[in-house]
């Protein structure tokens, strides 16, 4: 009994850090609907570059934030891109969209091999290797640290969302793009604009990424089904959701860690995410 | 391009005719066990394309059927010791079925749904058998192959053989169907999905099929992956880059032909064996990845669509 309410209470802490990676996707996926199916190689993108200011001696999360301006303007860059090849010209779009983003994926992947090899990379800082005792359970510090971090993130970008003017533009074209053109305001723009925050965002939960463990450049495979599960549990665009469903994702994947092991530990989120495609695609609370 | 039925016969004779004779007369089995691979990828490249290229649903799940072709013949090999002939046909049986699976799953929605579900049935089935003790689990499986067969003085030379006949296999399929009312049909599908379903057109009929004849040359394709290798484990059998090459290879040839995911596939196969060979294994991801991105932004048509556009130039002046 024990063994599984620390499951649940660690599962609890990861399932934040799972909706923190996973936010930027919501916006880019699940408002732009941009095939995005590089958000997790961008993801260790971020993690790597966390890395690298790191050892010359920041700290982890200070670098993510650093890291922002850089990814927003990454962020457009593709998006303006992305928009000028393939949504502009209409047709068949999605099939090379698709296609599009998985090569990208490679070209991270193999860009970060080469530069960095395929050695497992860490960060340092004071909080990580030390763990927080409460009652009996002792708690990893670096995923307070990341599960604090994940909080602000995500409900900060979810006000960001609903409350400001631009936030609830971006709303509004996700919803209808002729309407919006209509009241004189340039749907692609704004999609832009979104797709940079949703990206700046990716780059501070890549540091998170790193934080919570060891990196490699391939672990974006893992995420593609954990950020993808995340999302579609929620519903496309949900912000409170994609809390919800990282929670859920948290939850069930440390609770098969610990009865059946951490080698079925990858099938977890990508079962959910079929599951969840089979019987209600629209999600948890989609529109 | 003509689809003269002769022509096409006459054309995969020649071809299986040219393997034999190199099989006989070659004596370096070096370049058989790199030709095996291209020749593989002709296969696997033609099976996507038959969903990917003419009904515009993109499969990133190439290597979950890979996979599952290649662990159904290590298990009917520790099994009960059956030939390559009837591993591949089983491969095949249990291929399409998978695909038929996936499709019921997950064709009902758009299609990058149907991509994701791709992705994570390739990580779900990695998962089993890594978990998996008959098979060898993460650590993989050693096969002894069976002495060879009598026409062949080599076991690589046989399996080389045998992929050509796959290949040309995958090809008339898939150029039967580009030909008859199923292509139409999946073209149809590709333009205007609401279209179709309104003209009458059996949509998901006809993405079911198509997906289960695609996992069906997948599977088998990766059948002799046992014998040839003579070692199997899950990461590579499973491994992702199978996915973006048998991907990229239909759409660096052109997906509106079946001779585009031929040129794409040998194109890119043999580059892929030369970079892997004088280079790194690393550099021969980053080349396809980077040759995918280069033709879907700035070639969208492939090699045939940029044959195509020289021809009609060549016409124009003329005129």
């Amino acid at each position: 009994m024990d063994l599984l309410l620390d499951a649940i209470v660690l599962g609890l802490l990861v399932g934040c850090f799972y909706a923190a990676v996973s936010v930027g996707l919501s916006v880019a996926f699940g408002l732009l609907d941009v095939p995005h199916i590089a958000h997790p190689a961008f993801l260790v993108l971020g993690a790597y570059g966390t890395y690298m200011l790191n050892r010359m001696g920041w700290d982890p999360i200070l670098a993510g934030v650093a890291l922002m301006p850089a990814f927003m303007l990454l962020g457009i860059a593709v998006y303006r891109f992305y928009y000028e090849t393939f949504e502009r010209r209409g047709s068949d779009a999605g099939l090379r969209g698709l296609a599009f983003f998985f090569g990208v994926v490679f070209i991270v992947e193999v860009g970060l091999v080469m530069v960095f090899g395929v050695d497992q990379r860490l960060v340092e800082a004071p909080y990580i290797g030390k763990s927080l005792a409460v009652g009996d359970m002792r708690l990893p510090l670096r995923l307070l640290v990341a599960f604090a971090m994940a909080l602000v993130l995500t409900i900060g970008l979810s006000l960001y969302l609903s409350k400001t003017f631009t936030g609830r533009a971006i709303k509004a074209v996700a919803q209808d793009e002729t309407a919006l053109r209509l009241m004189g305001a340039n749907p692609v723009r704004i999609k832009q604009w979104a797709f940079g925050i949703a990206t700046a965002v990716t780059g501070l939960a890549g540091a998170l990424l790193i934080i919570v463990g060891p990196v490699e450049p391939t672990i974006d495979r893992v995420y593609i089904g954990r950020t993808f599960c995340v999302v579609v549990l929620a519903g496309l665009g949900s912000m409170s959701g994609t809390l919800v469903a990282g929670i859920i994702l948290g939850i069930s994947e440390s609770i098969v860690l610990t009865l059946l092991g951490a080698s079925w530990a990858p099938a977890v989120s990508f079962g959910l995410l079929l599951v969840m495609l089979g019987i209600r695609p629209q999600g948890l609370f989609g529109r | 391009m003509k689809t003269n039925g002769y022509g096409f016969w006459i054309g995969s004779a020649v071809v299986l005719a040219l393997a034999c004779i190199a099989a006989a007369t070659i004596k370096n089995e070096y370049y058989f066990f790199a030709a095996y691979i291209v020749v593989q990828f002709v296969v696997l490249a033609t099976a996507w394309n038959i969903l990917g290229g003419y009904a515009g649903y993109v499969n990133f799940g190439t290597s979950a059927f890979f996979g599952v072709g290649a662990y159904i013949a290590v298990m009917l090999i520790k099994w009960m010791n059956l030939p390559l002939g009837l591993q591949i046909v089983a491969a095949a049986c249990v291929g399409g079925a998978l695909g038929f699976a996936v499709g019921l799953l997950t064709l009902r929605l758009r299609g990058i749904f149907f991509s994701i579900a791709t992705v994570a049935v390739t990580i779900i089935l990695e998962t089993a058998v890594i978990n998996w003790r008959f098979v060898g689990g993460a650590t993989g499986v050693q096969i002894l192959r069976p002495p060879v067969m009598e026409p062949f003085d080599s076991y690589t030379k046989m399996l080389f053989v045998c992929a050509v006949i796959l290949a040309i296999i995958a090809v008339a399929i898939a150029r039967y169907i580009e030909t008859s009312w199923i292509g139409r049909g999946l073209r149809a599908i590709r333009d205007n999905e609401e279209a179709a379903e309104c003209t009458g057109v059996p949509t998901l009929k006809l993405k079911l099929a198509a997906c289960a004849i695609s996992g069906a040359l997948m599977s088998a394709a990766g059948a002799p992956l046992a014998m040839y290798q003579s070692f199997v484990e899950p990461a590579s059998a499973f491994n992702l880059t199978y996915s973006v090459s048998a991907l990229a290879m239909p759409i660096i040839g052109g997906t509106s032909h079946w001779i585009g995911p031929v040129i794409g596939a040998l194109l890119l196969g043999t580059v892929q064996q030369v970079v892997t060979v004088t280079i790194s294994s690393e550099l021969n991801v980053l080349v396809v990845g980077v040759l995918l991105v280069v033709f879907v932004v700035g070639a969208p048509q492939g090699i045939v669509g940029l044959f195509v556009k020289l021809r009609e130039k060549i016409k124009g002046k003329n005129i």
